[in-house]
């Protein structure tokens, strides 16, 4: 479903992914650990497309396309979420709103039709239900003077009604308290399915406690310096990256 | 000795005969005020209040005097239908009353609306105060010219206690015709003490055209009058409109002013206001939404001359493609004025790198006890809430235009007449980039 190979980004002239790999197949979670400042957050947007991140060599396909080719509206239309470590406030724009404007031009550049607002309406009283988000929340403007945790489970609400091929989820359990976290990790787990992956970054191995990853990853100087099972997490959690450092050969940069 | 030759717009303007009332005091004030047109001729951007706004272009143009044929211009009112207002209004094509399409029978009690040319003709005495004026400031050509050459406005008055439940409205459309032409309009507004009224001031046009409009307003409130204002200005897109409304308030008196300004080629807003009465208060709103090469200028004062008076102002500015904005907020709280409160912010959005807006809030406090806020910024769409929209599906044009339409609608939340409220946002819809 995903496969990335060799990629190399820059921001703002700074080198910051130096020859990252990863394949993602379908029904796959996948978990990403690593240091402050390795270049999570940097691959999450470099493959949901925001400007300013510039790709100096590599490739990423996504279902077989150039995913790099595409605009980020294009790539959320065809399967891929970004769930943001700090989601922005939006004044001025309704909550509600935005999401059928979202979900309905996702559907229309699929070739699906739109859904009115009473169909919108049953789907978004559905899945509030898995979130428990308050529907309070929907009639004010885009996250704003939410709380963090509610930012956070805003995300994995919109996740939930946009239904998305491949969700990345960046560091979404960070400050959430533990009821919320619970929450949040049902509304992933409720979304798992064959077809659907999660690329989850995180730094707290209490969050796949909840959610069981397939895979772990540490990405660390901008590379995927070490893979295993869930059992790499506690590892970790026992010995600090330090251990990453000394345990030699990165793993995905023979490029 | 050595005059310069006027420019040709005001050869071509001094060529009209004026307006005779065959009243004396009225007579003698628009010749002197069109001497004074005649003599000083347009301000140059050396002028402090025209610093930003350069007529150069303007003093090259040549107007007709007004429009002969008005009377018979073909108008289609429905284009112009505000949705919830089928109360009093009058009509006025390039500048000439149509009593045609004009709505003025079964006036509510309390209210009186006509043209000011009949009240000029049954009982001019009342407007004397009004209209008896020289304009000596070097910003004023306009209201010289208009004191000069209009003819014709709207008188409305409503009387003491009066409640006026439904909205009137003054309609100014441009239409269509053989040159460019000047028209004129001269309003005279008071509300009695304790009188409410629900006022919307609307400039459209019927088809493409260049003229020229300049309107001059007087609006007084007494003690404890409301007056709600609505200016809504979708004028011609190669129109150049001049408007000056000067607002005094009495003690206790409330004005809530909103302003919507779209359309014109060239436009110069002038909002005057002077708190003239302990504990009377202001609020304006105001949204500028330009594109091409439209300039629009914005020029608020606001006098705060008495206790305890209040004024708050929020104006918006968008300008897209090649327009240009330009916002005065100049604030004085007069000496005695004490305890007052004034606010004014204004944020402005640039859509395009060749648009600019130039904005300038001005402070002068000599009074004790005063509490005062104002700002102004100048910046460019948040690149953060772009790409979070994006993200989610929506397409760069359509999250530009969401997050414009929300920088400006914030603005008009307050308004409490919905429909209105609604309108504006349908009209300032259609106007942002989609
Ligand atoms: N827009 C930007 N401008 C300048 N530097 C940037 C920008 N985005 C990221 N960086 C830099 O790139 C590096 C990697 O940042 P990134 O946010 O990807 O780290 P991260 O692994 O997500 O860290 P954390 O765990 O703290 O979230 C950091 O040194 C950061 O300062
Ligand atoms: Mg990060």
């Amino acid at each position: 479903m995903l496969k990335i190979e060799n990629l190399h980004a820059r921001v703002e002239g700074k080198e910051i992914l130096k020859g990252l790999s990863l394949t993602v197949n379908p029904g796959e979670v996948h978990a990403i650990m690593g240091p402050n400042g390795a270049g999570k957050s940097t691959l999450g947007n470099v493959l949901a497309g925001r400007d300013g991140y510039e790709v100096t060599a590599g490739s990423v396909s996504f279902d077989g396309v150039d995913l790099l080719a595409l605009e980020p509206e294009e790539r959320a239309a065809a399967g891929v979420f970004l769930a943001f470590q700090y989601p922005v406030e939006i004044p001025g724009v309704n909550n509600t709103y935005f999401l059928r404007a979202a979900l309905n031009t996702q559907r229309k550049q699929r070739g699906e039709p739109e859904l009115d607002s009473m169909q919108f309406l049953r789907l978004v009283r559905e899945k509030l239900k898995v979130m428990r988000i308050s529907d309070e929340l929907l009639h004010r403007a885009v996250n704003e003077g939410f709380s963090g945790g509610e930012k956070k489970r805003n995300e994995i609400f919109q996740m939930a009604v946009l239904e998305p091929k491949l969700a990345i989820l960046d560091e979404t359990d960070s400050g959430l308290d533990i009821d919320a976290l619970k929450q949040v990790a049902q509304g992933v787990n409720a979304q798992r399915s064959p077809q659907r992956a999660f690329l989850m970054i995180t730094h707290y191995q209490r969050l796949l406690d909840y959610i069981e990853p397939d895979f772990v990853h540490v990405l660390a100087d901008g590379r995927i310096v070490e893979s295993g099972d869930k059992t790499l997490a506690l590892k970790l959690e026992e010995q600090g990256y330090a251990w990453v450092a000394e345990h030699g050969e990165p793993a995905g940069a023979k490029a | 000795m050595s005059q310069p030759a006027p420019s040709p717009f005001v050869a071509a303007l001094l060529d009209a005969p004026l307006p005779a009332s065959g009243i004396g005091w009225l007579d003698a004030a628009r010749r002197e005020n069109l001497e004074a047109f005649a003599a000083a001729g347009l301000p140059d951007t050396r002028v402090e209040t025209w610093k930003y706004t350069a007529l150069r272009a303007l003093a090259q143009r040549r107007f007709a005097a007004g429009d002969a044929q008005a009377d018979a211009r073909d108008v289609d009112l429905s284009a112009f239908a505000l949705p919830g207002t089928d109360g009093p209004e009058l009509v006025f094509v390039n500048g000439a009353f149509r009593a045609d399409l004009s709505r003025l029978r079964d006036l509510p009690a309390g209210l009186s609306l006509q043209p000011l040319s009949l009240s000029l003709r049954q009982d001019a005495e009342p407007l004397r105060f009004a209209l008896a004026g020289r304009y000596r400031e070097a910003g004023d050509a306009f209201a010289r010219l208009n004191a000069a050459l209009a003819a014709d406005g709207v008188v409305l008055r409503v009387a003491a206690g009066a409640r006026i439940a439904q909205p009137v409205r003054l309609l100014f459309i441009g239409a269509p015709a053989e040159a460019d032409l000047a028209w004129h309009a001269r309003n005279v507004v008071e509300l009695g003490e304790g009188a409410e009224l629900a006022l919307v001031e609307q400039h459209a046009s019927s088809g493409e055209q260049g003229h020229l409009g300049t309107l001059v307003g007087d609006i007084v409130l007494r003690e404890g009058a409301k007056l709600r204002h609505a200016v809504l200005q979708d004028a011609a897109e190669g129109g150049t409109l001049v408007r000056r409304n000067s607002l005094h308030l009495a003690a206790r008196a409330q004005a809530a002013v909103h302003v919507l300004e779209l359309g014109g080629a060239l436009v110069r807003h002038e909002l005057q206001a002077e708190l003239g009465g302990d504990g009377s208060r202001l609020d304006m709103r105001g949204v500028f939404a330009l594109r091409g090469r439209q300039h629009v200028d914005t020029q608020l004062a606001i006098r705060h001359q008495a206790l305890g008076t209040a004024s708050d102002s929020v104006w918006r500015g968008v300008a897209d493609q090649r327009a240009r904005g330009v916002f005065r907020g100049a604030i004085v709280v007069a000496a005695g004025a004490d305890g007052s409160d004034a606010s004014l912010a204004n944020k402005n959005l640039l859509l395009s790198g060749q648009a600019e807006i130039d904005t300038k809030p001005e402070l002068e406090i000599y009074a004790d006890e005063v509490k005062a806020a104002h700002g102004a910024t100048v910046g460019q769409l948040d690149e953060r809430s772009l790409f979070y929209l994006r993200s989610r599906g929506i397409p760069q044009v359509q999250a530009r235009s969401m997050l414009t339409s929300a920088f400006c609608r914030s603005v008009f939340d307050d308004l409490p007449d919905e429909t209105l409220r609604e309108h504006l946002f349908a009209m300032l819809s259609r106007r942002l980039p989609a």
